[in-house]
């Protein structure tokens, strides 16, 4: 009963459970890092990632929105605007698109209702901002997102057609 | 009464009565398109087919009438797949344009194709495209939209009167136009829009402003003529974007005129969102307790005779009873309602209503129309008068301006003589009034406001008596106000009363200190140079030029208000939006002005204003009309031989511009140029 006892003693003074958790450091040691150096490396992104919205254009450079306000409508957290009157040439268009970004909820409904696929959630999701009021966009921001996400958000937009 | 079964359920109908009005009363919803209830039937959208037993085919609901036993199916295979057949076809052409159509949430094509169409189109072929035409300033055309239903040319012909639009073509060619590009010359053309179906004719002004989900609707009373057509304000925000009619078959069916629907825009300009003072000659922007002191400053010592008021056009009810009560407490008696002169009797209500009511124009047999253009006047009820003219054996008089109206009339002369050549039997028309079991007078506005305004009322009394237009069961005396307020005031008795001054007396100095209620129809030009002037309105019109004191009031959409409209119907409207700016709705501001002057209005709420108001006139108690035959056949005060030779002139001049709000409207002046400009030019 005795020698169990002083071999108990004898393996706990080993300090088996340090040494196992010492392997498993070990282990990782020589594994490949899961951390990415963050903003320098970037994970993927699905292409149906919902980050900051953007508003298109069509490849000749008009303006795909044509002011039908499903998007306002559809939109769970009210958090577009939309007034619109016709421009010079008869067509619809807005005088003024905003979406406050601080009540939106990224549920995408927007993109699913735009029958143009004006308005969408592309893949940039590093817009936070030092004050509320950069984080109400207008139209003029909107576009200009559009502008220089378009290469990427048309990629997405090919790779998640067929899905649709 | 013929019955039948429709879906199982067994229903009488009377006989003429088509299958789908039948089905209508039998509950079951039969889809269509050129089926309009106030319309002549065409039968060409095929959307009403419904499956008739022993029929080899399925039938026309709308163009079908009931026959004894028949037995209708409204939800079969066989109607399912017919139904579905017409709306392929009727979308073949028909863009996919929604998200920038105006209809588009409002639609009946797109709400139909939903509920009765396909899923998804089988068309893969060009579609066709058709020039857009030009129907005027209000009316825009998309007719590549068009789906050739023929309401808008109906409801020209037949409503509206003018035969200005048609059909060309055949086929997929066929195309509605107005054959030569000129606008539309009707005071309702705005109602085109209502009924077409989809979205090819659409309003103007409203283009792509606002779509139908986004709109608050309020409802209310269109103020701006004197009909007082029941109207649906649509709102979003603190803005009015269109106004719509509702329906009501006693008096509007369910048409507008033009100036009532497309005035709006004129509440968001020249409106008084602020008081002022005038001080040197200047008006100053003031706050409400400089404008109540420079009054009451100016009040103090002043003798109530020497103060006067005078109600303008749109006032709502509450407002004057308001006035009138401050009046009295100054002790005044100077008030009156009526701007334009008009020598009108308010000892008895009869003397001063449209007492056959504009249903009853359609009981009526023969028609005397005296002073007064009703298609400028009231458009809508001389569509109801064209309604009637149609119906046939209906002879028309005019004794006025010759205008251009919407049905034959025989120019009986423009002097007022021939009142007396009727009465005396002389006159050929004389006959057809006499032959008449329900004849009808109808005197204008042109006809009273003149300085023989009341032996013209007494003469158009006596020869109403003369031909039996005052039946027990019947009231065929009939004024046609030009005025949303006029009857009301006149109930309230906002006229002079025993010794007070009327307007005449008022201008020129016969008061010192003359309260305008949103009254800008006269010349303010002739009130007197020491008259110091208090406008409370909402517009900066032509009272407000001349104010010493300016109070802002609520203009109609601003205020819930009760009309009495030119019937005696008594009308509530409903506040859509918030004055702009510091401006009070108006019976507010007469109440706190009583409080700084010491005479405080026994009224907080607009419950007790209104019970006030039933006091003054127990007419008020009850909205609604209710219609009397002639009680008492004696006539209005007046002598009838004192007739002048002067002929009648027309109550309005330009119907586009006629109060202060269509006059700030941009709409309205667009058509007032419109249409009266191509006259110019054709007589130069």
């Amino acid at each position: 009963m005795s020698g169990t006892r002083t071999g108990s003693m004898a393996w706990r003074l080993i300090l088996w459970e340090l040494l196992s958790g010492m392997a498993i450091t070990l282990r990782y040691f020589f594994k490949p890092k899961a951390t990415i150096n963050y903003p320098y490396e970037k994970g993927p992104l699905g292409p149906r990632f919902k980050g900051e919205h953007a508003l298109r254009r069509y490849p000749n450079g008009e303006e795909r929105c044509i002011a039908c306000k499903l998007c306002e409508a559809i939109c769970p957290a009210y958090a577009i605007t939309i007034e619109a009157e016709p421009r010079d040439d008869g067509s619809r268009r807005t005088t003024r698109y905003d979406i406050d970004m601080t009540k939106c909820i990224y549920c995408g409904l927007c993109e699913e209702a735009c029958p143009v696929d004006a308005i969408v959630e592309g893949p940039n999701f590093e817009f936070a901002a030092e004050t509320r009021e950069e984080l109400m966009y207008n139209k003029e921001k909107l576009i200009a997102n559009g502008d220089r996400w378009e290469a990427e958000i048309a990629k997405r937009l090919e790779l998640d057609a067929p899905y649709r | 009464m013929v019955k039948l079964v429709v879906d199982s359920i067994e229903i009488e109908v009377a006989p003429g009565t088509s299958v789908l009005q039948a089905c209508e009363l039998a509950g079951k919803e039969i889809p269509r398109f050129c089926y309009h209830d106030k319309l002549s039937v065409a039968g060409n959208c095929r959307m009403c087919l419904v499956e008739l037993e022993k029929s080899p085919k399925p039938i026309a609901s709308c163009a079908f009438p009931v026959g004894e036993g028949m037995i209708v199916r409204t939800d079969t295979p066989m109607v399912r797949q017919a139904r579905r057949g017409v709306m392929e076809f009727l979308l073949i052409n028909h863009p996919l344009d929604c998200p920038i159509c105006d209809q588009g949430g409002e639609c009946d094509l797109q709400d139909q194709s939903f509920a009765y169409g396909m899923d998804h189109s089988r068309y893969s072929e060009n579609k066709r495209a058709v020039t857009d035409k030009y129907l005027g300033p209000l009316v825009k055309t998309i007719m590549t939209r068009c789906i050739q239903c023929t309401r808008c040319i109906r409801f020209a012909t037949e409503i509206a009167g003018v035969s200005e639009l048609g059909a060309t073509g055949r086929g997929e060619s066929m195309e509605i136009g107005t054959y030569v590009e000129r606008a539309l010359t009707s005071e309702l053309s705005g109602n085109l829009i209502d009924i077409c179906p989809v979205g090819a004719l659409t309003s103007a002004p409203y283009a792509f402003v606002a779509r139908s989900w986004e709109l608050a609707k309020t409802d209310s009373i269109d103020v701006l003529e004197a009909l007082g057509t029941p109207i649906r304000i649509d709102t979003r925000g603190p803005e009015v974007l269109r106004i719509l009619p509702r329906a009501d078959d006693d008096l509007n069916e369910e048409w507008m005129a033009d100036k009532g629907r497309f005035s709006f825009d004129g509440l968001k300009r020249r409106r008084l969102d602020r008081p002022w003072v005038r001080r040197d000659g200047k008006l100053v922007a003031a706050t409400w307790q400089d404008a109540f002191g420079a009054i009451a400053a100016r009040l103090r010592g002043v003798d109530g005779a020497r103060i006067g008021a005078v109600a303008g056009d749109l006032c709502d009810a509450e407002s004057m009873v308001a006035l009138k009560d401050l009046l009295a407490a100054l002790g005044s008696q100077n008030l009156d309602c009526r701007q334009d002169g008009a020598r009108l009797d308010a000892s008895r209500r009869d003397f001063y209503v449209f007492n056959a009511g504009v249903a009853g124009i359609e009981e009526a047999d023969a028609l005397l129309i005296i002073g007064s253009n009703p298609r400028h006047e009231s458009p809508v009820l001389n569509a109801r008068i064209r309604k009637r003219y149609l119906a046939g054996r209906f002879p028309i008089g005019v004794v006025g301006p010759g205008a251009a109206l919407t049905y034959p009339a025989s120019f009986l002369g423009d002097a007022p003589s021939v009142l007396t050549s009727l009465h005396d039997g002389s006159h050929d028309f004389a006959t057809m009034l006499q032959e008449a079991a329900k004849p009808m007078i109808l005197l204008g506005q042109g006809a009273v406001a003149r300085a023989d305004g009341a032996a013209v009322l007494a003469a158009a009394w006596r020869l109403a008596d003369a031909v039996g237009a005052l039946k027990p069961d019947w009231h065929g005396f009939n004024m046609l106000h030009t005025a949303a307020a006029r009857v009301g005031a006149l109930d309230l008795g906002f006229v002079p009363g025993s010794d007070g001054l009327d307007l005449d007396r008022m201008m020129g100095g016969g008061v010192d200190v003359l309260w305008l209620l949103g009254a800008d129809e006269f010349d303010t030009g002739r009130i007197g140079a020491d008259t110091f002037v208090v406008y409370q309105g909402h517009h900066g019109d032509r009272g407000a030029a001349r104010a010493d004191v300016i109070l802002p009031g609520a203009a109609y959409t601003e205020k819930d208000g009760t009309y009495v409209n030119t019937e005696g119907r008594v009308q509530r409207a409903w506040r859509a939006t918030f004055a702009p700016g510091e401006a009070r709705e108006d019976w507010r501001i007469v109440r706190a002005f009583s409080d700084v002057i010491g005479q405080t209005l026994p009224y907080d709420d607009i419950g007790a204003v209104r019970a006030r108001l039933e006091h003054v006139n127990p007419v008020f108690a009850r909205v609604g009309l209710k219609r009397f035959g002639a009680g008492d056949r004696g006539g209005p005060q007046g002598d009838p031989a004192a007739l002048s030779a002067d002929p009648f002139v027309a109550a309005i001049g330009d119907y586009y511009q006629t109060n202060p709000i269509s006059r700030a409207s941009l709409t309205m002046a667009e058509c007032s140029r419109t249409y009266a400009a191509p006259r110019a030019l054709a007589a130069e």
